[in-house]
């Protein structure tokens, strides 16, 4: 059994994720190549020092850059023949093609996979993480998307893995790539971050949520994160959102300021380290999954914590 | 132009989720069902694009139990012009389900399935994409907005890192994300209008599609829970805390 793991990158550094991803990979075979495509070159040294890494193909394309689905599944599914499992991170962009590939080789989606119990078994969340389900599959090539935040990386380093171009198939495309509007930020990156603070409706407006988050996580090095409710206010952009149908995070440290704790929200964070609520409401039930809660104006509370801090 | 609008029924999201204690699934007897709320959003971008007046058919489908109806009168109320119903007491996955979807494209000819990103039950956010590749059209998934120009729509997606804007040639897959709109209520007088609107009940055996299970539910379990912390009193407290728990 081979398995073919599809690298997260942004075309100059591997993200975690992908040894993430290697770790479930290495739950069903021995043998894992990687697929770096898009701006390949410097990212594929990276993914062949990864650990446990048998090959890493590399694939260019100006469409393939641009994370067009249609370029990326044609990909994907011309390799297929040589693996038995393809595993992506359950990312947007992994999600946006992972079904793609199953379709195209008439095989089911598992997405979120958060553990592998067989090869054919694994295990996902469903209804916002309050059940987890067990499925076997009878297909017989597996395509899954993999929850980074359950599988610890693999080293990063100590692997030598051969590097090898494959082509790009010929695609008629109906999709064309007109702009995009990345959020450029320096902090660490919400998924891979090992202290994330949030924040919610309570700031109020954009001016506020920055005012009052960013020094904080200026001070503790985290990336900054919010609640549906913040995002769709325009509060912070929609990459922030955390939640059942955002981004999932499991940092050491999640702070989560003026967030009331919907389970949507609980869906995306419920699984980090050490939770900290800061609400003005005893009763909100953020305070359930907190192992510290603050019932304080946030207003006197993050000033408070900011000078406690140094 | 002529929109599919695919709906599923499923647990309103306000329902707190109780598994089985024979690990069998969700409790869903004596719940409360609703529209997919991402579904309610395709339906009102929609009824939107037919009221600029760029579409001028909506057609919303619904696959599952004859209790589906009523999400499909929602639709309706919501301003779709028409309602299919596709019978049936089997639990489609994403690819059944995208295999039932094609056959009803083929018939219907629309010009657009604008569909949710995601069902808030298996929380898959897959069947636009199988859809997509089954039909062979171009897919524009997570939209935040979208404008038809021509014969091409123009989408902004919700990627990792912010925003993407793809133009597809139509006819294409479109899903939903939360922020594309909000949707409307339906007025009394929408939902009365609704219920003369015409609704077709089919069976799924009609479509000669292979639905076949591939996935087996071996168990269906609740997640470790998240034992009670404690309430702290200040900003002080709370970093000894962290400190003491060794991440800070
Ligand atoms: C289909 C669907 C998908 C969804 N997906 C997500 C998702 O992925 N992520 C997500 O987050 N949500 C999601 N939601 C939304 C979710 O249900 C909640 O509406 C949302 O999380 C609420 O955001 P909030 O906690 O910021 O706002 P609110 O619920 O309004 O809470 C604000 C909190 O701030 C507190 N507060 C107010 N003022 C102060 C103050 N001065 N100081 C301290 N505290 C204060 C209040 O006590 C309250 O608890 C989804 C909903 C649906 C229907
Ligand atoms: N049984 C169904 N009937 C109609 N539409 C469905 C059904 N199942 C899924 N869909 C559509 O597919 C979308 C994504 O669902 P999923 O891939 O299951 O997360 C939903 O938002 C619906 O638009």
């Amino acid at each position: 059994m081979a398995v073919l793991v599809i690298a997260d990158h942004d075309g100059a550094h591997l993200r975690d994720t992908t040894l993430k991803v290697i770790t479930a990979a290495q739950k069903l075979s021995g043998d894992i190549d990687v697929l770096v495509y898009g701006e390949a070159s410097a990212v594929a040294a990276q993914a062949a020092a990864a650990a446990g890494v048998r090959k890493v193909l590399t694939a260019e394309s100006a469409e393939l850059k641009a994370d067009i689905a249609e370029a990326v599944s044609a990909l994907i599914v011309s390799l297929a023949g040589g693996y038995d499992a393809i595993a992506l991170p359950a990312t947007a962009s992994g999600k946006n093609v992972a079904p793609r590939i199953a379709a195209a080789l008439d095989v089911s989606i598992i997405s979120d996979v958060i553990d592998v119990v067989a090869g054919d078994t694994f295990v996902h969340p469903i209804y916002a993480g309050n059940a987890l389900e067990t499925v076997k599959t009878a297909d017989a090539k597996k395509v899954l998307t993999v929850r980074p935040t359950a599988f610890a990386p693999v080293a990063a380093t100590g692997g030598s893995a051969a590097v090898e171009a494959v082509a790009v198939p010929a695609v008629t495309l109906k999709t064309r790539f007109v702009s995009d509007e990345k959020v450029v930020s320096d902090r660490p990156e919400l998924g891979a971050a090992k202290v994330v603070v949030s924040g919610g409706r309570a700031l109020g407006s954009a001016d506020e949520f920055k005012a009052v988050l960013e020094p904080l996580a200026d001070k503790l090095g985290a990336a900054v994160g919010a609640s549906r409710a913040a995002v769709d206010a325009g509060y912070a952009p929609n990459d922030y959102q955390v939640g059942q149908t955002g981004k999932v995070v499991a940092p050491e440290l999640y702070i989560a300021v003026g967030i009331s704790g919907a389970i949507q929200h609980l869906a995306g964070m419920k699984d980090s380290k050490v939770i900290v609520a800061i609400n003005k409401d005893p009763e909100a039930p953020i305070f359930q999954v907190a192992d510290f809660g603050l019932v304080e104006d946030y207003k006197t509370a993050v000033p408070a914590l900011l000078k406690a801090l140094g | 132009m002529k929109v599919l609008v695919p709906v599923k029924r499923v647990l309103d999201y306000n329902v707190k989720v109780r598994v089985k204690s024979d690990q069998t699934g969700v409790d869903l007897a004596n719940v409360k069902m609703a529209m997919n709320p991402f579904d309610e959003i395709a339906v009102e971008e929609a009824v939107r694009l037919k009221e600029k007046g760029t579409v001028t058919e909506i057609v919303a489908v619904s696959i599952g139990v004859a209790q589906c109806e009523a999400i499909l009168r929602t639709a309706l109320a919501m301003g779709a012009d028409r309602g299919l119903l596709i019978e049936t007491d089997q639990d489609l996955e994403p690819l059944a389900v995208a295999k039932v979807l094609k056959a009803v494209v083929a018939q219907e000819n629309p010009d657009i399935v604008l569909m949710g990103k995601q069902a808030i039950d298996g929380d898959n956010n897959a069947t636009g994409q199988m859809l997509s590749a089954l039909l062979d059209w171009p897919q524009a998934t997570f939209a935040s907005k979208v404008e038809i120009a021509g014969s091409e729509a123009l989408v902004t997606r919700e990627v990792d890192g912010g925003l993407q804007t793809l133009g597809v040639q139509l006819p294409a897959v479109i899903t939903t994300d939360l922020r594309l709109n909000e949707p409307r209520y339906a007025s009394l007088p929408n939902i009365m209008k609704a219920k003369k609107k015409p609704l077709d009940t089919r069976a799924l055996a009609d479509y000669g599609v292979d639905a076949a299970a591939r996935l087996t539910v071996v168990k269906v379990t609740e997640p470790a829970k998240r034992s009670a912390g404690i309430k702290v009193d200040s900003a002080d407290a709370l970093i000894a805390n962290l400190k003491t728990a060794g991440v800070l």
